[in-house]
């Protein structure tokens, strides 16, 4: 048998922190940080440097693919911070977030938010696929669309509601196993109002989906159900709405003079009947 | 003694494939930095590329890259009577290859430019099926000889290592030039450490790329050899490659179509289709269900003048497209586009639905930059 | 439509009429409302097709007046037809459900501790008197680099060697993850304080740490991230010694988990953190995993989340593929992998699934320990078995085959006072483990059940050592994947091949 080879594509060639903090300068309270040369822990580890070393902001610069941007900074203190991000983040952007917030300048890949406890992610672009996976808290906002399995497992408790809002469309098996919290679906990038997901709501036992324009009632999952909009609806559309708008340069009120559907499930105990003892 | 069932590899990877639509001629640097860029995907047991157009001066003859493991000189010296018995050879040389390079024992690489000389019985079979026929000896019957690039004017180039370093070792960025190049970078668990089980999979010049494992792929492999397909590598790969020979190649039908019997559309929807469009589906899928590739993949197909990225049908592995002009681009991830260009469009296609790209201009002469 | 139903009851009370002095104790213990008491006639009525054979009824009637047994009657013998297929269809005719069921597999398959033996030493090397000479059986856990470098600095020796996060327990055996929600709190408790006592550690399963836990029992804890993510939040994972992302379970592999609303009471809402009634729903796969690239993906995710300060175990079902899973699982950057057999128990799953999934632990152990060390990677990982562990033999030779430690879960449970009867599901565990009742839960007192548990590991641990002492050895390092001290009974070649041992005599 040959000589069998074990490298770690994530630790190899990491570099010690005082080796990379040239990639970075601070100025204040913010840092500024090169990121084209740095590896996925590379970037969190001076990310983590900079904050501990008293920055409130972080800009990151030249970012191409390096994950889990923000996850790193669960910080004793609770000290929340602002994380500003120009270029690609990799996937799992902002994984596990505990409060901070990042504003992407461009496209965002697969896993934002995912598991995100709170804080605020504001993407101006498009992201992939199973954005705020198990989210159970802050707001994600999306300008444009979003992949496959968006919202899956969200989840509330008390308070902790998490909110997501997409300006365009998603695909398919949006809120799949939705157990609480908030999406709210724009279709933005829709020439006509039309989405085209299947899937919509399947097993979901928890929260709400507010979804702008139609879809059939064959795309949308046998767990959930369409009820009529009520006043506290729009109401919280309004805020919603008003937020993203503010985010994005877009008129709020054009945007809720269209048809909403708004869809709940038909229970919290979707797969009670299936069991014999 | 034992009975023999082989473990099936398991694997997972980065993809990448971009195409000139216009047949422009471009280095490896675009592929070689857009895979690297997702070097976490893989663990450096395996990387790979295959490049068109790479050959223009033996653009008629079959390109067959050979490896000799363990610099086998008896390998090699029975490789060539083989060929000279049953080719017409028109070019011999080693495969150039940096020294230097990060890689762990890489195994002889020579590549020959042949045409077939067929006798007898064998006249009747068409070249492609013939010299089909022949890799096939070569790789099942001389031992420490792997044939694994057999397509006219391209190459796959791979082994163990990242993909970076394969590209290093083989010297892609400076020796050659290709209107498509498609990448993999590999994460097996299994049969670590041989050069050969890298990807690409090449059959005459169908490549194919892969990520994924298919929990079909039993059904799959026991269909297919019906067809007279033999598995010898036992890669989810390797399987898929001859199901697209054989639906494509062999059975000529377009990638719009076989995309429908890989990730056939869910009953649930195809409910709902027209009648045109539901019976179309339903009869794929009456007559190939056995070659439904169930489970997560992404796949990036290649030949000459088309190359194409398909995802099953729910989409359990990533695929990201991308254009730039002429340029088409294909992977795993969106950053790898990113790091080599700032994109006219980006955009994920739906599970099951393919992403193509083609020569504008099928018969065109390929342009050299 | 209602039916009259065909089933035969399970079990018959007999009642010693003379001791019975109508106290009713079994009346108040039953939670399945077996016995009654008749005014009219002052007598105890049993409903018999209500016994589960959980046997507290007979442990607390004061007067020793009860025999809960098998029922004796039934159809005719047919050893294909088994009165179990017959009772399932007839349960399946009635509802036109999934049977249900709980614990571990308990088909008649071979069991293959009971056809290992352990060596000892005799003449040609000295056993060992374990009571008077040390005796070691502390363990690490974690990833151990290729070499340690070091530096002298004039007297001083430096490590320059990075060290991995490692776990340091006292005897090989942990309480494998069970959740607050499939057990009650006090039985939760129980195991973690167990855990703290003994130095060793437990595990809270998918349904997350309560807080008020968190500072007591961080250094004995491991976390799970299951797929449902419930509780999962960085203060949680960062209040553990390691981190486990549960991929699997050996009851039930390739599905998910489904905690009924009736039982997410306002604790364990508090403690998911999800709304209380609502169905707890653990997906089948994680969704932000489906393959090995994606693995790789969460655990540096949750060592970046844990500033890389705490190992992560990767825990799957012992399936076909096992070897090669395992080989991809420590590649992607688990420090331990955990294995749990077919034998594994849990609160609930589909029949089908505990009864025909998975592959024994003991062969699927041997092949990982033996496909890693082919890979020359065995030392990049610990390995944890589970899934049916009874006894401190079965984690002699389970260390010997090559595991660094073992899971119990059952065995702990058994401990608590569970008497396996597979109830666990319906939420009314007579013996406070299983449920979420609260006048239920209460008959479980945390301190008594953290000392039982306590004594059981003390028992096991003293036993390892007698065996250890027996083969002449004094380190259970020395034991770990030594199947030179193992032997097969009754096996066929190929089991033999695959377990890496020699046949008795051989």
């Amino acid at each position: 048998m040959l000589p069998v080879v074990f490298r770690d594509a994530f630790l190899e060639g990491v570099r010690k922190i005082d080796e990379l903090i040239e990639h970075a300068s601070i100025e204040g309270d913010v840092a500024k940080i090169d990121a084209s040369r740095l590896n996925h822990k590379e970037v969190n580890d001076l990310m983590r440097e900079c904050v501990l070393k008293g920055a409130k902001k972080l800009i990151l610069k030249n970012v191409c693919g390096q994950r889990y941007i923000g996850t790193r900074l669960h910080l004793p203190e609770g000290k929340k911070v602002e994380i500003e991000i120009y270029g690609t983040p990799g996937n799992d952007l902002g994984a596990f977030l505990d409060g901070h917030r990042i504003v992407l300048h461009g496209n965002a890949q697969d896993g934002v938010g995912n598991t995100m406890n709170d804080g605020e992610i504001v993407v101006e672009g498009r992201a992939g696929d199973v954005v705020a996976m198990a989210m159970r808290g802050g707001k994600i906002f999306i300008r444009d669309d979003v992949g496959y399995r968006t919202a899956i497992h969200m989840k509330q408790y008390m308070d902790k509601i998490p909110v997501l809002v997409v300006g365009g469309t998603s695909q398919d098996f949006l809120g799949e196993y939705m157990a609480g919290g908030m999406v709210i679906l724009l279709g933005l990038t829709l020439e006509k109002l039309k989405h085209r997901a299947y899937y919509i709501g399947t097993g979901m036992h928890g929260g709400v989906i507010y979804l702008r324009g139609e879809v059939e009632k064959y795309q949308l999952g046998k767990e959930v159900g369409v009820v009529d909009m009520e006043e506290e609806d729009w109401k919280t559309l309004e805020k919603h709405v008003g937020e993203f708008s503010s985010y994005f340069g877009y008129d709020a009120d054009e945007i809720l003079a269209e048809k909403f559907m708004k869809l709940l499930p038909l229970t919290k105990r979707p797969y009670g009947r299936i069991y014999t003892y | 003694m034992r009975r023999k069932i082989p473990d099936k590899e398991i694997q997972a990877c980065a993809l990448f494939g971009v195409m000139d639509r216009s047949g422009r001629r471009f280095g490896g640097d675009i592929a070689i930095t857009a895979i690297k860029n997702m070097k976490v995907r893989g663990n450096g047991l395996g990387g790979g590329f295959a490049v068109y157009g790479i050959y223009p001066e033996y653009k008629n003859y079959y390109a067959l890259h050979i490896m000799f493991q363990n610099a086998s000189r008896e390998a090699k010296a029975e490789v060539e009577d083989f060929l000279q018995d049953n080719f017409d050879v028109v070019n011999a040389e080693e495969i150039p290859t940096n020294p230097e390079a990060n890689v762990i024992d890489p195994p002889l690489f020579w590549r020959y430019f042949v045409a077939p000389q067929k006798k007898g019985e064998e006249k009747k079979l068409s070249d492609d099926d013939y010299v089909v026929k022949k890799v096939m000896y070569i790789n099942t019957c001389i031992e420490d000889a792997f044939v694994f690039s057999s397509g006219k004017d391209m190459g796959v180039f791979k082994g163990v290592g990242f993909p970076e370093d394969i590209a290093d070792f083989f010297m892609l960025d400076e020796l050659y030039k290709g209107y498509i190049w498609t990448a993999h970078s590999r994460f097996p668990t299994n049969t670590p450490g041989w050069w050969g089980g890298a990807h690409p999979f090449c059959i005459l010049d169908w490549t194919v790329v892969h990520n994924g494992e298919i929990s079909s792929y039993g059904t799959n492999r026991r269909f297919l050899e019906m067809y007279g397909y033999y598995c010898t590598l036992f890669t989810d790969t390797e399987v898929i490659a001859y199901a697209v020979d054989l639906l494509m190649r062999r059975q000529r039908l377009p990638i719009e179509i076989v995309a429908e019997i890989f990730a056939s559309p869910m009953w649930d929807q195809v409910d709902h289709m027209d009648e045109k469009k539901k019976n179309l589906c339903m009869a794929l899928r009456m007559v190939y269900a056995p070659l439904l590739i169930n489970g997560p993949f992404t796949i990036v197909v290649a030949h000459h003048g088309e190359m194409f990225g398909l995802t099953d049908r729910i989409r359990l592995r990533p695929i990201t497209a991308g254009e730039k002009g002429d340029l088409l681009f294909v992977s795993s991830e969106e950053a790898a586009i990113r790091a080599v260009c700032e994109p006219d469009r980006v955009w994920t296609p739906h599970g099951g639905e393919p992403v193509i790209g083609r020569l504008n201009s099928r018969e065109g002469e390929l342009n050299e930059v | 439509m209602k039916f009259k139903t065909h089933l035969l009851p399970e079990f018959i009370v007999k009642r010693d009429e003379d001791r019975c002095t109508r106290c009713k104790v079994c009346v108040k213990q039953c939670p399945f409302g077996v016995h009654s008491y008749d005014e009219e006639n002052d007598r105890i009525i049993s409903r018999e097709e209500l016994c589960v054979g959980c046997q507290r009824c007979v442990v607390y009637c004061p007067e020793n007046a009860l025999i809960v047994e098998p029922y004796p009657g039934g159809y005719r013998p047919n050893e294909y037809w088994t009165g179990e297929y017959i009772r399932d269809i007839k349960k399946q005719s009635e509802s036109g459900g999934v049977i249900l069921t709980s614990t571990g597999a308990q088909r008649r398959l071979k069991i293959y501790w009971d056809h290992i033996l352990l060596n000892a030493s005799q003449v040609t090397n000295p056993s060992i008197d374990p009571l008077r000479e040390p005796m070691e059986l502390r363990t690490f856990l974690g990833r151990k680099p290729d070499a340690l470098e070091i530096e002298y600095e004039g007297e001083d020796v430096k490590i320059k060697t990075e060290l991995y996060p490692n776990l340091l327990i006292e005897t090989p055996i942990l309480f494998a993850g069970m959740s607050y929600g499939a057990i009650s709190y006090n039985a939760f408790k129980s195991l973690a304080m167990a855990a703290k006592e003994f130095g060793t550690l437990f595990n809270t399963g998918e349904g997350g740490l309560p807080r008020e836990m968190r500072e007591e029992f961080k250094d004995c804890t491991i976390v799970q991230c299951a797929s449902g993510r419930f509780g999962v939040d960085p203060e949680y994972l960062n209040s553990a010694a390691a981190i486990e992302i549960k991929i699997g379970q050996g009851a039930k592999p390739g599905i998910g988990g489904h905690l009924p609303g009736e039982k997410v009471s306002a604790d364990i809402s508090a403690t998911r953190m999800i709304p209380e009634g609502t169905d707890a729903l653990s997906p089948a796969p994680h969704h932000d995993i489906y393959s090995i690239e994606d693995l790789s993906m969460l655990i540096y995710a949750l060592k970046e989340a844990t500033n890389y300060e705490k190992p992560v175990c990767v825990k799957i079902a012992a399936v076909h593929n096992v070897a090669a899973i395992a080989s991809g699982i420590v590649r992607a950057g688990a420090d331990i992998v955990a294995i749990d057999g077919f034998r594994g128990g849990t609160g609930a799953t589909p029949k089908i699934m505990r009864e025909h999934v998975g592959i024994p632990v003991e062969l699927a152990l041997a092949a990982v320990d033996q496909r890693l060390r082919e890979e020359r990677i065995r030392h990049k990982c610990s390995i944890i078995v589970g899934g049916g562990i009874r006894c401190a033999a079965d984690v002699a030779k389970a260390v010997a085959l090559g595991a660094d430690a073992v899971y119990i879960g059952t065995a702990a449970l058994i401990a608590l006072g569970c008497t396996m009867c597979q109830r666990c599901h319906t939420g009314k565990c007579a013996w406070g483990i299983c449920t979420q009742d609260p006048k239920l839960s209460k008959r479980l007192n945390p301190k008594v059940g953290a000392q039982r548990l306590v004594n059981l590991l003390r028992g096991w641990s003293l036993e390892l050592k007698d065996v250890l002492g027996g083969m002449g050895i004094n380190a259970i390092e020395s034991l770990r994947g030594n199947r030179d001290h193992l032997r097969g009974v009754g096996l066929e070649e190929w089991e033999l091949e695959v377990l890496g041992i020699k046949g008795a005599g051989e």
